[in-house]
């Protein structure tokens, strides 16, 4: 199982990279929607998924059976800061593109003024 | 066990919010804004008075015990610095007052900044690896906010770049804590010193720290992370600049700091030598565009990395001087920097521009802003007897007593290239032929110099006053170099 993940969570960073490599913003902004899907899911892998009980202690579960609570409340927090930032991240894309006229990014490397 | 610690993080955060209820009534604002900042002050002192009687302050939220809750642990480095970004955002709002303008004044400008404080005292207060993360991500995100506030075309282009290299920096650092969790299978920065001793595979722990200073690094800006930074702290006006100058990077500093004083330390000879090669080429990635550039802005801007490269060498060097050293420097950075964007960021409302060589002339009718900017440009550079100078000299004498003598050879080179690049600010600015300059009201330009004077006084007063300050910065360097004081005080409730 750790296996497959581990295979998912690189292909999930492999196709993170290339579309934050690409010029369009707005893949861009799925590359790093990928990135923190991909980031999560090691963190879910690495906490280890050999547990199936809930983490509440109950009688006749083996203390090895029960899942490791710590790695789901970190990805909760980290979804939700990820869900945030993706929001705004929208939002300062689109107003961008209102003032700016492109979602290029070739575009907005601005203009070199200094000597 | 105290609740005191937790007051600059829930002080401002609860101002914050009241402040987003009324965002049109600009004078309430500002005076809420100022109530806000100045009692974070006041608990700051507070704090480092008990923290200097009693020792280390910790606490684990919710009364669980030590490594299960988390961890907020206060020891004289970290109430030095949650009272310095507290004094610096108190100076930054008084500074804005007159310059940042009404429009975005009523654009929950201040709420923005108190957030910002929030975040900043807390990664500086924590002693979760995890919820170092969150209020990392706090702090990044009122940054977010502040670097595009107002939506000035420069702005909107610059940010979403600032945006991107965070999001990519905040998944490494996801990705780090997962790999720290799966070795030692615990988050709690006393309960990870003592485990990662235990622990015998050094290789994979030595990978990690390496990743930890990647992710810092993008935070720090040190070599070779540091390309985003002039691009986009160039774009937000003065007052956001100097606020972020003085303390987004610190943050990443911070963070190193903590992280290799405390628990990396299980191949000292690798990375600790990485981090002293590392910041070496900082220092001279940061002179190459001071040198560079003739606008008085981004030469500010590179005379932060230089100073990042500073402290993070006399760090690498794990002996007294150096740690007491950087933990001076870091403090005198932090002041120093956001007086001199202040200065910046008069000059250039004088002058319209902020291109050096349309300007000159100015020692004539505005002398006392030129002798100002003089001794904070001495400061800056480390001339005895000002602030810069004690710091520097603990971090020189660290890297002697250690094996990289030539890193400090680099710094006391880097001090002079750091001096001839502010001193052709004031040459250029304040000498020569006069420049057209931009009529200034008495009052608005009394209103800017007024917080600039008082910092750069309190930056005079570190310096010539260093012998007094000094007991505060070894207890704090003692806390860093023997981490089991900090143990105890946290796992020992």
């Amino acid at each position: 199982m750790e296996i497959i993940m581990s295979v998912v969570i690189g292909f999930l960073f492999m196709a993170a990279v290339y579309l934050m490599l690409s010029k369009s913003l707005i893949r861009i902004i799925i590359g790093t929607g990928l990135l923190s899907h991909g980031a999560h899911l090691l963190l879910l892998t690495m906490g280890g998924l050999g547990g199936i009980a809930p983490p509440v202690v109950a009688h006749g579960v083996e203390v090895s059976d029960y899942a490791d609570p710590l790695p789901q409340a970190l990805i909760l927090t980290a979804i939700v800061i990820s869900f945030a930032v993706t929001s705004f991240f929208l939002v300062l894309a689109y107003r961008a593109y209102q003032e700016l006229g492109t979602d290029n990014m070739n575009l907005m490397r601005g203009t070199e003024d200094y000597e | 066990m105290s609740n005191l610690l937790l007051f600059p993080i829930l002080i401002p955060l609860l101002f914050a919010i009241v402040l987003m209820f009324f965002p049109k009534r600009i004078v309430m604002q500002r005076a809420i804004a100022i109530a806000g900042s100045a009692s974070t002050l006041l608990v700051g002192i507070i704090l480092l008075v008990k923290v200097q009687n009693d020792g280390v302050q910790a606490i684990t939220l919710g009364s669980w015990p030590a490594p299960f809750g988390i961890s907020m642990v206060s020891d004289l480095f970290s109430a030095l610095l949650v009272l310095s970004s507290s004094l610096i955002t108190l100076f930054v709002i008084l500074y804005s007052i007159s310059t940042i303008g009404v429009a975005r004044e009523q654009s929950y400008y201040y709420s923005a900044m108190l957030f910002l404080l929030v975040g900043v005292n807390g990664a500086f207060t924590t002693g979760d690896i995890f919820n170092l993360f969150v209020f990392v991500e706090v702090l990044l995100m009122s940054s977010y906010m502040l670097i595009a506030h107002g939506g000035e075309k420069q702005q909107l282009r610059e940010s979403i770049k600032y945006l991107l290299v965070n999001i990519i920096s905040s998944a490494l650092f996801v990705a780090a804590v997962a790999f720290l969790y799966s070795v030692t299978g615990t988050l709690n920065m006393a309960d990870l010193a003592v485990k990662i001793p235990q622990i015998e595979s050094t290789g994979v722990l030595t990978l990690i720290a390496v990743m930890f200073l990647v992710v810092f690094g993008f935070k720090a800006s040190i070599f070779p992370l540091y390309f985003w930074l002039p691009g986009s702290y160039y774009a937000p006006p003065t007052p956001i600049l100097a606020l972020f100058g003085a303390l987004l990077t610190k943050v990443g500093v911070y963070a190193i700091m903590r992280t290799y004083t405390l628990f990396f330390l299980m191949d000292t000879g690798f990375t600790h030598e990485l981090l002293a090669i590392i910041s070496v080429l900082t220092i001279l990635a940061g002179s190459v565009g001071a040198l560079a550039y003739f606008d008085v802005k981004k030469i500010i801007i590179y005379n932060i990395i230089i100073a990042v490269g500073v402290i993070l060498f006399g760090v690498s060097q794990l002996n007294e001087a150096g740690i007491n050293g950087s933990i001076f420097y870091l403090i005198h950075d932090m002041l120093i920097k956001a007086a001199l964007f202040f200065l910046v960021g008069i000059i250039a409302v004088i002058f319209g521009t902020t291109k050096l060589r349309e300007m000159g002339g100015l020692i004539k009718t505005y002398p006392f802003l030129g002798w100002t900017f003089l001794v904070t440009a001495f400061g800056l550079a480390g001339i005895p007897p000002l602030s810069g100078f004690p710091g520097k000299l603990l971090i020189i004498q660290g890297g002697f007593e250690g094996s990289l003598f030539w890193g400090s050879i680099v710094i006391l080179v880097a001090s002079l290239v750091v001096l001839l690049s502010v001193m052709r600010i004031f040459i250029y600015a304040f000498w020569g032929e006069p420049k057209p300059t931009i009529p200034l009201e008495e009052s608005t330009y009394r209103k800017m110099l007024i917080p600039t004077v008082v910092l750069v006084l309190i930056t005079v007063i570190l310096g010539v006053g260093a012998e007094m300050f000094m007991p505060l910065i070894q207890g704090a360097g003692e806390v860093l170099l023997n981490p089991s004081i900090y143990i105890d005080a946290v796992l020992k409730e």
